[in-house]
């Protein structure tokens, strides 16, 4: 397939509130190509799961998309008529919520989940899907998996929870699949199994990744490409081992200087002072200037992504930058 | 799970000793059983001589523990209006009442239910609106209130049902008496039935409702939805399950208060049941019919909340782990 | 999620005149949003300010038998035909005029649901903060005894500690204490979920900071109970007082209506549709239809506003 496997174009998300219309996602774009991983990283509120959601049009009203394109594979699909857009749901898109506990539906055994779910994509008979679920257990690391099929999700812990959560994604063979925090409400130390669970079982169907996560570490070990969010905004994309070793935007390499490494000792932490501002109080012009250390009269008109090298930053500091080049202040 | 039921039958029998001692002291020390007994011609000495035929001298704790036993074997003592045993004159009504209150249950059921799905899932349809202002009056207007109304247009204006009694009944058995086998007796029930079963409907309504919106919002619909499953699949496979597994407790526990209004209905109809034995024992101060009343009901709603423990924790498999360690 | 909190102000900043802040008050202006609500509201104003005064209002009075003439009694309402332009809304069989006889009936039930609800709190809003406070066996002992009466519908404790009443007293003292027998049979009913809902605020707020300076500084129980405690649960206790007030309302029309409340010669509404309900096939259809119009109106304002109420102060649906 040529072209990319997702386009977002301009996306626009907003909730109706008693005071007006309140704009969540403003104007985001980006592309995944087939088979990559692409990271979605930004604080609490920037708007990532909100992308997510919206793409498998599972927003909760209030919210609604409110402009904007989302191609998948060439053709639109946010505007496709609910018959169509369940089709979509679990066979091309797959997606993977944040908290296992409350993801399976605690009165169903898995193998019925899993089974029900083969079923409806596909055109197997009760039999064949649920040895075809015997071997998603098994591919997600549930060990015995044909005597685990028949139990109940409480009978699970938190991370093989997950697992099964990765196995019902994926048991459509989506080309994509959106993952939503998966290791967020996970123990730490389980937390690299399950992105390890995750990345082999995609390469090996062939799916591609949007994983959205606020922690740094697991986009810079799991992900091709990185999307940094803020305030609605996309303000940078690029190849992930670039933008961690030299982030273009300021907010990124204000999130890079405040991670703890071990060869600088710093007395404090470095941060980034204020806060993300709140959805209703979101200043014209770039969202983050009022935090910037850099910001400069240009900066009260909204940036577009930029292009620098195959590299994209939202920031005017590259407004003249020549293609190929690499500017920084 | 044994351990469990062990638990459950011992705090229940703990309830039913508790509501024992009450009647029993109802029994005792409301007016005096002695004098409500006899006429006023009776003397002295045989008031004293009766007294103590009938244990009234003895202890109390040996008194309370002679109701208590003879209680549990169904024996009342004599009604001091009506000069026969409580349990007869119970008995004889039992069938009236029970019948009423059985096809009241199955009535709310089979309204309440459908009427929440549908409320919860069609939320903007002129039919669920319309659902949900009947559901508020239901809910609102007291019992007797929509039984004198029923009256007045089935009985008054329009003339199909009638008003009053059961009709005619069929015996089953040396002791059941049954109104479902007669044209007139099925017509007897129909209002009673629905003044009745139309405070629970609504309630079963309501609460199928809110529990249905509330599942419908959970994490594991969602992801349901975003696997692509059907609405259909969605809707009566993964959301009714849930849904109706807090509704049986509520449910089970409101059955049990059907018998308690039954009181109020059969007044209003006129109905020969328990519940107006025991209005007529309470006009009258007839307390070994009160007392008698007080722990057949106890009885009853002991039992009901028992099942419903069962049918829980038969339904819920979160619950079967929990159930055999104690409670925290 | 992203964070939707929707404090947007004005483009000039926040409206701060007194119209400006009624109208971001959020509970006021989800009362006004709804039609029903409003109308709800309206006429459960008008019954309550009608039972207030009725002394005033009503023709005559209804509770003087001298008042009252047999001649008059059975009469149709004026605006029919057979009416007597003195009864507005007809005479029942003692010939007490209806309009005065609702409005003095409507008086006693809402003095009687509020005293009901009152003694309940009263009783429930105790019980809580002891048992919360104290912990151990009177912790027990009364959540056992709460969880013993829940098991039973409230009316048929109201019903059962009614009549006991009724036979304990002898006859002509039925009559008279017919009132206070209500009232404490409705709040010996009902006080168990006050006292459930304050337990469980007093075992959280037994333990905050400002209660073990009380204890350091050396108040006694009671003073810290009355003064610090009882304040800081009495939120919830407000929504369950007026949404049980029609319960209040309800179980003793309920109990009227039975005859095992208040006498035909202080009749509540409940009481006037008992005696109506006789009179219904012999066509005085009067007697019952505006008793039950009244009662009617009165419980389902006051549930809607109870709905509101639940609904507007219900954190999770906003």
């Amino acid at each position: 397939m040529t072209g990319p496997l997702l386009s977002v174009r301009d996306l626009k998300v907003e909730f109706a509130t008693r005071k007006g219309p309140l704009v969540a996602l403003d104007g985001v774009s980006f592309d995944i190509a087939p088979g990559e991983v692409l990271g979605v990283v930004g604080e609490s509120g920037a708007g990532k799961s909100l992308t997510g959601l919206a793409i498998i049009d599972l927003l909760d009203p209030p919210g609604r998309i409110a402009g904007g394109e989302i191609l998948l594979a060439g053709e639109r699909i946010d505007n496709l008529p609910p018959a169509k857009m369940r089709d979509i749901r679990g066979r091309r898109v797959g997606i993977i919520f944040q908290d296992p506990m409350t993801s399976l539906n605690p009165l169903l055994r898995i193998g019925d989940q899993l089974a029900e779910t083969i079923m409806a994509h596909t055109s197997l008979p009760r039999k064949d899907a649920r040895t075809r679920a015997i071997a998603w257990l098994a591919e997600v690391g549930i060990p015995s998996p044909e005597k685990r099929i028949d139990a109940y999700p409480h009978e699970f812990s938190g991370g093989m929870r997950q697992r099964v959560v990765i196995a019902l994604a994926l048991c459509a063979e989506p080309a994509l699949v959106i993952a939503d925090e998966p290791t967020t409400a996970l123990d730490v130390s389980v937390q690299a199994q399950i992105i390890s669970v995750l990345k082999n079982l995609t390469r090996r169907h062939g799916a591609a990744v949007m994983l959205i996560t606020h922690d740094m570490g697991v986009i810079a070990e799991t992900a091709d490409r990185v999307a940094v969010m803020y305030a609605g905004r996309i303000v940078e994309t690029g190849e992930v081992h670039e933008v961690v070793r030299d982030p273009l935007h300021p907010y990124t390499q204000g999130l890079m200087a405040a991670i703890p490494t071990l060869e600088v000792s710093a007395r404090r932490l470095a941060q980034i002072p204020g806060a993300m501002p709140r959805l209703s109080a979101i200043p014209p012009g770039c969202a983050f200037a009022p935090r910037c250390p850099k910001a400069f009269a240009r900066c009260a008109e909204r940036p577009p992504l930029i292009a620098v090298a195959d590299r994209e930053a939202a920031c005017w500091l590259y407004e003249h930058a020549p293609v190929g080049a690499d500017a920084r202040a | 799970m044994i351990a469990f039921i062990l638990r459950r039958l011992l705090a229940s029998i703990g309830v039913l000793v508790a509501v024992g001692l009450i009647a029993f002291a109802m029994f005792r020390y409301v007016g005096d059983p002695v004098n409500q007994m006899v006429g006023i011609e009776t003397s002295v000495q045989e008031r004293a001589q009766l007294r103590h035929q009938l244990g009234l001298d003895d202890p109390t704790i040996v008194q309370a523990a002679r109701f208590l036993i003879h209680a549990a074997r169904f024996d009342f003592g004599v009604s001091y209006q009506f000069k026969q045993p409580v349990a007869d004159l119970i008995g004889a009504r039992m069938p009236a009442t029970l019948e009423l209150a059985f096809v009241a249950s199955i009535l709310s059921l089979a309204a309440g239910v459908p009427m929440g799905v549908y409320t919860a899932l069609h939320r903007d349809k002129a039919l669920a609106q319309l659902f949900q202002a009947l559901s508020l009056i239901g809910i609102s207007l007291p019992t007797f209130l929509i039984g004198v109304l029923l009256i007045y247009l089935f009985a008054v204006v329009l003339r199909w049902l009638p008003s009053f009694g059961r009709g005619d009944v069929v015996h089953i058995g040396s002791w059941w008496t049954t109104g479902l086998l007669t044209a007139s007796g099925l017509k007897s029930l129909i209002m009673p039935a629905i003044t009745l079963a139309l405070f629970q409907m609504t309630l079963i309504m309501r609460l199928v409702r809110a529990e249905m919106l509330e599942v419908m919002r959970s994490d594991y619909i969602r992801f349901a939805r975003a696997r692509g499953l059907s609405e259909r699949a969605i809707h009566f496979h993964h959301a009714l399950k849930n849904t109706l597994v807090p509704v049986i407790t509520v449910v089970g526990l409101q059955l049990g208060s059907i018998l308690a209004f039954s009181i109020i209905t059969e007044t209003v109809f006129a109905w020969p049941g328990m519940g107006q034995l025991f209005l007529q024992s309470i006009q009258n101060a007839d307390i070994p019919i009160m007392a008698a009343y007080l722990l057949l009901i106890a009885l009853m709603f002991v039992v009901i909340n028992l099942i419903v423990d069962l049918i829980y924790a038969v339904v819920d498999p979160r619950l079967r782990v929990h159930l055999d360690r104690p409670q925290a | 999620m992203t964070e939707i909190a929707g404090g947007g102000e004005g483009a000039s900043g926040p409206d701060r005149s007194l119209a400006g802040r009624l109208k971001d008050n959020d509970l006021l202006a989800s009362f006004l949003s709804s039609k029903i609500t409003v109308a709800a509201g309206a006429v459960t104003l008008v019954l309550f300010l009608a039972a207030l005064l009725a002394t005033w209002i009503a023709p005559t009075d209804p509770f003087n038998p001298a008042a009252n003439f047999l001649s008059d009694s059975l009469d149709p309402p004026s605006f029919i035909a057979g009416g007597d332009p003195r009864f507005l809304l007809g005479t029942d069989d003692q010939g007490r005029d209806m309009l005065s006889a609702i409005l003095y009936g409507l008086r006693v039930s809402l003095a009687i649901g509020f005293c009901g609800v009152a003694l309940g709190a009263a009783i429930g809003v105790g019980l809580g903060l002891i048992s919360g406070y104290s912990g151990g066996w009177i912790d027990s002992i009364i959540m056992r005894i709460a969880d013993v009466q829940l098991t039973f519908p409230a009316i048929l404790i109201a019903l059962l500690l009614d009549g006991v009443a009724h036979a304990a007293l002898k006859a002509q003292n039925r009559d008279e204490s017919a009132f206070a027998v209500l009232v404490v049979a409705i709040g010996l009913s009902f006080w168990v979920q006050y006292a459930r809902t304050v337990r469980a605020s007093t075992m959280v707020e037994k333990n905050r900071d400002y209660v073990l300076a009380a204890r350091l500084i050396g108040l006694s129980h009671a003073r810290i109970l009355l003064t610090h405690i009882l304040p800081n649960v009495m939120g919830p206790v407000m929504v369950i007082a007026t949404i049980s007030l029609a319960l209040a309302i309800i179980t003793e029309a309920t109990l009227s209506f039975l005859g095992v409340g208040l006498p035909p010669t202080e009749p509540s509404l409940g009481t006037l549709i008992r005696i109506g309900q006789n009179y219904l096939f012999s066509g005085e259809w009067w007697i019952v239809a505006f008793p039950s119009l009244t009662l009617a109106a009165l419980v389902l304002a006051v549930n809607l506003l109870g709905d509101w109420l639940r609904d507007a102060l219900n954190p999770r649906l906003k």
